[in-house]
């Protein structure tokens, strides 16, 4: 074997080292987490990562006598709902911005902008106080309504409408299309990618809400998954390990099933959004 | 330095051949073109010489030297890419000196080289720019600029003028030829542009289907292509490709209507591809014995190209510098006035070469005289 | 170049001179008013109940004293921020939170590189690898709190079951001040990474390897190529990603709330928590709305400064 060859060969085992090695530390939670949720609680708790009873028992457990199951349900509906609203939402506001033209476009948009430099954690406080006035405590709403648009969506899809070649605005209007038909004829189906990248960005953050839910719901019927989790935690004090680790998976396995097949979209239009 | 390709072969899963057996020689100081259409492995073929492919069968040597498994930077070579792969973060003077730095040369050298390569291409003016406020064929002598001041005598070039506009683009083939023969560079230029190869290079090596269909000078491929691929990839418009069917005692299958040509080796009957080249073909204006009737025509100032449907239903094309006007649907007589050639019927083989004539009465009248 | 080409609007908000158009006849724009009243206003309506107004609602109660319902009560002007400046607790949560902050954008960006540059390599069984690196897109809050908190727990936990092992005094890693700043970084690490990982694994596919060929020709080494093609080409985006995290590291509740509740000794109590203890469980809505104000600015400084670069990044 040549000198050249086996110094490729040399790099080739150091590279799948360092990508083992980057595995685990990615994966041991995750493997963890799964390994003990398949042992009883009374091994955990002894310390030992082996039992000769490994079961699904947790599972059932956690699904018969804890209300996950309720709080995916919660947690689903929750964010399809406002996923599907920000698309409709946000992409009618980008196209506003893009292909209109009107008055105060532009100072409309910098208002849009300055939306984005508002952290919604630091007006908790007066909405809080706006939900309880209107009524909306505890009630999928009230998780669902103040989410319906997103500057960082508008924003996004705006960068993605712009790419859209103007030649085909132009055909459009040769062809007599009105912005209602040229909107979901033409723009929508043109910027997919982006689309895509918003519905899974926006399902995301729903599905991930913590603080909001927190203040704004009490009981089990409308928790979401996040809270859920948090309220189990708080019930069990940490003793029931198997049973949390089984509650866990339940709530990981959809989104990672759904990041797997996703993925593509994730890297294509992550890129193609975000940073342009 | 010479380059010296033995059997080269390329595959990613041993089968399936992207290139192979590949095999010729470069002379120093030679201009050598590769062409081929898109996807035929010209650029893989490239980075195989240059390293940044690794071989799967064969040898190459450079300058006798056996190179295959040494990597790009011992091979002693340059090369230009088709996005001239700048830097944009870097302006021109740091471009041309990237590879310079990187490889901690002395910072007087490095001044002395990049200045007069930039000298070279006449960008002296333009040290302080970045690649990004330079048009494109700026750009493109940065990356020449580069490839002179690496001091490599072998340089090679990945489809370079592609991305510039027509104009642009014949400028630079004759820089690019007087740089080369200015520094004696041995120079490997890919193209799919087989102008481009006919103009610059001093052999030409044309690729198809993963195989080398003919390496030759430009003028020997234009006169003695050695397939229909070569026949039909060289010359603007296109060879006209005619099959025939010559019966036992030489007898053709369809007679009716004359397109009369000559060869002059006699063949075994079978089916064959005629080739002839619209500038092969004429138009006779007197003639009141029509073949042909006119489909379309393009005129080109200089010239027209005639499009026309032989009474056998065979379309052609004619190169004519007639002043007169023809007119679609037109009845013309056609005839063979230069050379053509017989190729197998499968296209892979040139059988004969015909400079006769067939206007009757020509003492080079050949042996054997055919119609279609 | 390349970046530059496929993408000509890159100013937010486009520069052309705004010109007077006089010409008569038909006008394609005649009705778009209309269009965009119904296209905007929904939104606008939104934006207005649930940022702009609890914006300026938020600014107007820092300068009150508030009763337990959150109404207004006594004005007392900027008196709220002194006293917060001046508390030596503010102040260490401040600090606690920069530290926080700072710790988890470094480490999220420079494992998310090398976890990416890794990634980047053809080599047999890398999509399980990509996969991998980007798992932790599909962990939520809650459940990287769990997974960790497990890896923590001082008596069945992972990690001191490890030390034990090696003979290692176990470190009681929630419940020690600076330990639990350390776990509390790790897992918010650790659950950034997929994203970060995706981002970067983005970009350094889009650096064109004809770059890479040139400086291979050259002769110049790996890590050359690293410093100086790799990392000038892909630093726009190594700059989004940093004020991408920074800011939701500022923004950090959920991690902090599950795991460490603020504590041990205020030792994690970030800018964010103490809001929602102030205001929920303290009642001091005057004062958490002066908290909110102070996170704004900050949050709105690094907007801001992300914007200005976004904007400039057109240089090549």
């Amino acid at each position: 074997m040549t000198q050249y060859k086996k110094r490729e060969k040399i790099q080739r085992v150091f590279h799948y080292s360092l990508l083992v090695i980057l595995t685990i530390f990615i994966i041991i939670p995750f493997l963890l987490g799964f390994w003990t949720s398949l042992l009883p609680t009374a091994d955990i708790s002894k310390g030992a990562l082996w039992s000769s009873h490994i079961s699904l028992d947790n599972y059932v457990t956690a699904i018969t006598q804890t209300p996950i199951i309720r709080y995916l349900f919660n947690s689903l509906l929750i964010s399809l709902l406002t996923m599907f609203a920000q698309i409709i939402f946000c992409s009618m506001s980008a196209y506003s911005f893009v292909f209109l033209k009107f008055k105060g476009r532009d100072m409309l948009f910098y208002v849009f902008l300055a939306t984005m430099m508002l952290p919604f954690e630091a007006e908790v406080i007066p909405n809080f106080t706006t939900v309880r006035d209107l009524g909306l405590l505890n009630h999928y709403a009230v998780m669902i309504i103040p989410f319906l648009t997103s500057a960082f969506g508008t924003f996004m899809l705006r960068q993605a409408f712009l790419q859209i070649p103007a030649e085909l605005k132009e055909a459009g209007d040769i062809e007599g299309l009105s912005h209602w038909q040229y909107y979901y004829k033409v723009v929508m189906p043109y910027s997919r990618i982006s689309v895509y990248t918003l519905a899974a960005y926006s399902f995301l953050s729903s599905w991930n809400q913590y603080l909001w839910p927190m203040l704004t719901t009490f009981s089990d019927n409308f928790r979401p998954v996040q809270d859920g989790l948090r309220q189990l935690q708080s019930q069990e004090t940490f003793n029931n390990w198997g049973m949390i680790q089984a509650s866990a998976a339940i709530i990981i396995i959809p989104t990672l099933i759904a990041l797997f097949f996703g993925q593509h979209y994730f890297k294509s239009g992550l890129n193609e959004g975000a940073i342009k | 330095m010479s380059i010296e390709l033995i059997n080269i072969s390329k595959t990613y899963n041993g089968s399936d051949f992207i290139l192979s057996d590949i095999s010729v020689k470069i002379e120093t100081g030679e201009f050598f073109a590769i062409v081929g259409p898109s996807g035929c492995g010209k650029s893989t073929l490239l980075r195989m010489i240059a390293g940044l492919i690794p071989i799967s069968n064969g040898q190459l040597k450079i300058d006798g030297k056996d190179v295959t498994n040494l990597p790009p930077q011992e091979r002693a070579l340059t090369m230009v890419f088709q996005n001239y792969a700048l830097f944009p973060f870097l302006n021109v003077k740091d471009n041309v000196a990237f590879g310079l730095k990187a490889r901690k040369m002395a910072n007087s050298e490095i001044n002395t080289r990049v200045n007069h390569a930039l000298e070279l291409v006449n960008l002296t003016d333009f040290i302080d720019r970045k690649p990004g406020e330079l048009s494109g064929g700026q750009r493109q002598r940065v990356a020449l600029a580069r490839a002179i001041a690496s001091d490599a005598k072998i340089c090679l070039m990945d489809e370079p003028l592609s991305n510039l506009d027509a104009q642009l683009r014949n400028k630079m083939r004759s820089e690019i030829r007087e740089l080369q023969q200015k520094l004696g560079l041995t120079l490997i230029y890919v193209t799919h542009d087989q102008v481009e190869a006919m103009t610059m290079a001093d052999r030409i090596m044309v690729l198809n289907d993963a195989q080398t269909q003919q390496i030759d000078s430009a003028s020997n491929i234009y006169d003695t292509p050695s397939n229909t691929f070569v026949a039909s990839f060289f010359g603007t418009p296109q060879m006209n490709l005619i099959p025939i069917t010559l019966k036992e005692n030489n007898q053709l299958s369809a007679i009716e209507i004359s397109l009369k040509f000559s060869i002059i080796k006699s063949l075994k009957a079978g089916n064959y591809l005629i080739g002839v080249r619209p500038n092969a073909l004429s138009i006779d204006l007197e003639s009141n014995e029509t073949n042909a009737v006119v489909t379309n025509i393009e005129y080109l100032g200089t010239h027209s190209i005639v499009h026309a449907q032989l009474d056998n239903s065979q379309e052609i094309r004619i190169e004519t510098s007639s002043k007169r006007n023809l007119s679609v649907d037109e009845r013309i007589s056609v005839s063979v006035t230069g050379s053509h050639y017989v190729f197998s019927e499968d296209g892979q083989k040139l059988l004969n070469t015909n400079g006769g004539y067939t206007d009757g009465n020509s003492s080079k009248e050949p042996q054997l005289q055919y119609s279609i | 170049m390349e970046t530059q080409a496929k993408n000509p609007n890159f100013n937010i908000v486009s520069k052309k001179k705004k010109s007077v158009d006089l010409s008569l006849g038909y006008n394609p724009y005649a009705k778009d008013k209309r269009y965009a009243v119904l296209f905007l206003g929904p939104s606008l309506l939104i934006l207005a109940i649930f940022v702009f107004y609890p914006m300026l609602r938020t600014i107007y109660l820092s300068l009150f004293l508030t009763n337990n319902l959150g109404k207004p009560t006594v004005f007392i002007g900027l008196k709220n921020y002194f006293s917060l400046l001046s508390s030596s607790s503010y102040i260490n949560s401040l600090i606690a939170t920069l530290i926080y902050v700072i710790a988890v954008s470094i480490f999220t960006i420079a494992i998310g590189l090398i976890l990416a540059q890794t990634a980047t390599k053809k080599i047999a069984g890398i999509n399980f690898f990509r996969t991998v690196f980007s798992a932790t897109m599909g962990v939520s809050v809650s459940v990287a709190a769990i997974f960790w908190l497990f890896i923590f727990n001082p008596s069945v936990g992972l990690l001191s079951q490890l030390f034990t092992a090696l003979n290692l005094t176990p470190i009681n890693w929630l419940t020690e001040p600076g330990w639990a700043m350390t776990a509390v970084v790790i897992s918010t690490v650790w659950m950034n990474l997929g994203f970060t990982f995706l981002i970067f694994f983005g970009a350094l596919q889009s650096v064109p390897y004809t770059l890479y060929e040139a400086a291979q020709i050259e002769g110049v080494s790996k890590s050359y190529q690293f410093f100086h093609i790799t990392l000038p080409m892909i630093s726009p985006t190594i700059f989004f990603v940093s004020i991408i995290t920074l800011i939701e590291s500022f923004k950090s509740f959920g991690l902090i709330d599950l795991m460490t509740a603020g504590g041990p000794n205020n030792a994690t109590n970030l800018l964010v928590y103490r809001i929602y203890q102030d205001a929920f469980l303290n009642g001091n809505y005057g004062l958490a709305s002066t908290e909110s104000v102070i996170l704004a600015i900050i949050i709105a400084i690094f907007t801001f400064i992300q914007f200005k670069v976004l904007e400039k990044r057109v240089t090549y």
